[in-house]
């Protein structure tokens, strides 16, 4: 089936996520979150939040605890050396078995 | 009302009475006075408009992409090197399928520096995805803008007017100014769906890859030939649409023709005489004292370059002896673009017909060369009597 | 003055999708993250060609969730006149129109057209987003390339002329608002873009931009290295109020601290600059000193 009946003449774009398709797949190195140092984890009430902050990718929450998006998330590291308590890790993804990969 | 006024005021004229919202423009001869008109338009606030006096050529274009993506009627004017500092963004236009209107007030492009009047200036955009009209006097010019803008806005492709460089731009002849009433009846508010809109937010012109791609929808949509064979194929389209648009026009304001070409005693010619713009009135004069000759000729001007109306042309000039193609520009290394591309015409709807006429090519009034009646008349008068050369012959050559 | 902005405080909602093109940690994608939060939803944007028509998206989806209007290389300041225009003439003059380019975008090829809007005053707030060449057709110097960097086209000496500074240019135009800023610093950016909204004509940005495979640093280094060019006295934080120079932010604490870190440390953080000698680095730091001296004197 091919374009004929396409709402647009031109090159219109609709927003929504997943452009570059699962960027997740570009990670070499997986964030993984101590809960234990993480400080809105630690005193259970909004604080901090420099990972959501300085993620580049949006695939952080400002939650408690802060969850990463691993669909998405490059690997880029940043949350890991922006977190002051050093409560995320950079992880090789080797580590982690073929039906982990992808998962939150 | 008739009034008696010069070809650049008609234009601007006829961009008030069609009510556009965004105007931009950067100053060159013979354009200017154009442009100067619809600032007094707008500074007197006898136009409703915004009137952008902005850096470049470059930029006048953009401000109208821009402006015609947000929604807004857009024009703007130029000549020679500005439309060539333009051609990005005539391309953009384009692609962007943005119902721009450009007069385009035609005068020699440089180097070296020239200002008189040819033709080079639109016929070397001939392949940017604009139609071309082309006007050969004041009432043409008044006219061919308000139709531009139905025709523009019902096909979503920009269109340039073309006029000649002070033979038109600056002359005062009478013509017939429409009222406000039959403008509005005749061309309906601009409103696209698709506008720059903060409740409805799209991107547009991005990034657009070889193949189709699904959308956030799960709908297939087009890849860059896509787009790019629906500029082709609605241009093409356009013919029938310019022929509404002339039909509606006639009703509307009592005044019309055939929308493609204007043929002048062609009927029982045995040659015609074909260009674009002026010269094509000028060729009348050189009719109608070689008819007194006893010669069958006739002029043909074509008002559409782009799209190209072949079927019209190859029609009027079925079963002709010969056709005589005047330019005032030409593709550098061959001929004239405008005899290629009827050659192709005819080769393509009377080959092997036996209706094949003898085509040759002149080319005359470069850089602003006066066209004298007489050379054109005698030009003629040869090309009647025999083939005069293969190679386009330039008239008033003094090398 | 408005209350400075913090992480708690700063608005939850993003205009930008996850999974975008952009490169693992792009130093634009937190300045216009961020910088669209401080726009907010009634704004319509205007990209040339750049690191951000790829991070925005390709044809039939967009990153980003705010209109936006794709145009030519040297046309992004015109195009913005054009859509206020257009919504002048729709009474949508409560629209904000905000342009984000690139350096090569802005301080190359677009620069008469921005000269243009800003001598017009046109009613909208452009953002160079600077990181320091044609990042997106493979790293070439561009008018901001820093002296010493070595592109692509600038393979084996780095760039030998100096940066060009662009909102000195841009300030020289008498606009209500210059203002520099670093990706480094989000919450400053939100903060100086909620400023100028509302003040009249141009608004000009220069946002410094760490580019991870530009400068050549592991991304997740990449907001120390944008912390380094300020803290060294390298790249300067200020804003430009109808003509009133102001260190803001962290560079107006340096001048409070007296005491730059040595800018060595921010060249020797990146690939880019390992062909600076010794010297060339002395040197350098003499003209930082220099100018810094400078700070110091006005605030005595």
């Amino acid at each position: 089936m091919g374009t004929r009946n396409y709402r647009r003449k031109t090159s219109h774009s609709d927003h929504g996520p997943g452009d570059g398709g699962r960027t997740g797949s570009w990670r070499v190195e997986r964030p993984v979150l101590n809960t234990s140092l993480c400080i809105p984890c630690k005193r259970k009430t909004e604080a901090c939040f420099m990972c959501w902050l300085f993620c580049p990718e949006v695939v952080i929450s400002r939650t408690i605890p802060p969850a990463i998006n691993l669909e998405y998330c490059k690997g880029c590291g940043i949350c890991a050396e922006e977190c002051p308590t050093k409560a995320i890790t950079m992880v090789d993804e080797a580590a982690f078995s073929e039906e982990d990969k992808d998962k939150e | 009302m008739h009034i008696i006024e010069n070809g650049n005021v008609a234009a601007a004229l006829g961009v008030k009475l069609c009510r556009a919202n965004v105007i931009a423009a950067y100053p060159i001869t013979p354009q200017t006075p154009l442009t100067e008109k619809l600032s007094e338009y707008v500074e007197s606030g006898e136009m409703k408009a915004e009137y952008i006096p902005v850096e470049s050529e470059h930029s006048a274009l953009a401000v109208c992409i821009a402006a015609s993506s947000a929604g807004a009627r857009s024009f703007t004017a130029t000549s020679a090197n500005g439309l060539l500092y333009m051609h990005e963004q005539v391309q953009w236009a384009a692609g962007a399928r943005l119902p721009i209107v450009m007069c385009v007030v035609n005068r020699a492009v440089g180097a070296p520096w020239n200002v008189w009047n040819d033709q080079q200036d639109s016929i070397s955009q001939r392949d940017t995805g604009w139609i071309q009209m082309y006007c050969s006097d004041h009432q043409q010019i008044i006219d061919s803008v308000i139709k531009a803008y139905w025709l523009a806005e019902k096909v979503s492709i920009p269109i340039m007017v073309c006029y000649d460089g002070y033979i038109l731009s600056h002359t005062y002849m009478p013509f017939d100014a429409p009222d406000q009433e039959q403008v509005d009846a005749f061309l309906p508010p601009f409103k696209p769906d698709y506008a720059l809109n903060t409740e409805k937010p799209a991107n547009l012109n991005t990034v657009t890859l070889p193949d189709v791609r699904m959308d956030v929808r799960g709908e297939l949509a087009h890849g860059y030939m896509e787009i790019r064979y629906l500029l082709q194929e609605e241009m093409r389209a356009a013919l029938a649409v310019a022929a509404e648009a002339e039909k509606r026009f006639a009703d509307i304001f009592g005044r019309g023709g055939d929308p493609y070409i204007e043929p002048y005693l062609c009927d029982d010619a045995e040659y015609i005489a074909v260009g674009l713009g002026s010269l094509t009135y000028q060729l009348r004069v050189c009719v109608d004292a070689l008819r007194k000759e006893g010669l069958k000729v006739g002029v043909m001007g074509v008002r559409f370059y782009r799209p190209f109306p072949d079927v019209a042309i190859a029609n009027a000039l079925k079963g002709k002896k010969g056709v005589i193609v005047f330019e005032k520009a030409l593709s550098y290394g061959y001929e004239g673009a405008l005899v290629s591309d009827l050659k192709s015409a005819l080769y393509e709807h009377l080959a092997g017909t036996g209706d094949l006429p003898m085509v040759q090519n002149f080319i005359a009034g470069i850089g602003g060369r006066d066209i004298r009646t007489e050379d054109l008349t005698q030009t003629l008068r040869a090309a009647t009597k025999s083939r005069v050369a293969k190679e386009p012959v330039w008239i008033g050559l003094k090398l | 003055m408005q209350a400075k902005t913090t992480i708690l405080s700063l608005p939850k909602e993003e205009f930008v999708h996850p999974g975008t093109r952009a490169c693992t940690g792009c130093g634009l994608a937190i300045a216009y993250r961020v910088g669209l939060k401080a726009l907010g939803k009634d704004t319509i944007l205007i990209v040339p060609p750049s690191c951000l028509t790829v991070l925005q998206g390709l044809f039939p989806i967009a990153s980003t969730k705010l209109p936006c209007l794709n145009v030519t290389f040297a046309s992004t300041a015109a195009a913005a006149t054009g859509i206020l225009a257009a919504l002048k003439t729709q009474g949508k003059e409560h629209t904000t129109v905000a342009a984000w380019a690139g350096d090569g975008g802005t301080s190359d090829i677009g620069l008469q057209a921005l000269s243009g809007a800003a001598e017009r005053g046109d009613n909208f707030i452009y953002l160079c987003y600077d990181n320091e060449g044609y990042m997106n057709t493979g790293v070439q110097r561009s008018g901001t390339t820093p002296i010493g960097a070595i592109t692509a086209n600038t393979p084996f000496k780095g760039k030998l002329q100096q940066k060009k500074e662009v909102p000195a240019i841009m300030a020289a135009h008498n606009l209500s608002y210059v203002a520099t800023c670093s990706a480094a610093y989000p919450l400053d950016l939100f903060d100086k873009i909620r400023k100028c909204i509302d003040m009249p004509g141009t608004k000009y940005f220069h946002i410094h931009i760490p580019c991870p495979p530009g400068w050549g640093y592991d991304p997740r280094y990449g907001i120390k290295i944008g912390r380094l060019a300020v803290e060294t006295g390298y790249y300067d934080l200020y804003e430009i109020v109808n003509g009133e120079f102001k260190l803001t932010a962290a560079s107006e604490k340096l001048v409070e601290k007296r005491k730059l870190i040595p800018v060595r440390e921010y060249f020797r953080a990146q690939s880019r600059f390992k062909i600076l000698t010794d010297a060339q680095i002395e040197d350098i730091q003499k003209q930082i000193n220099t100018k810094w001296e400078r700070y110091y004197k006005k605030e005595d």
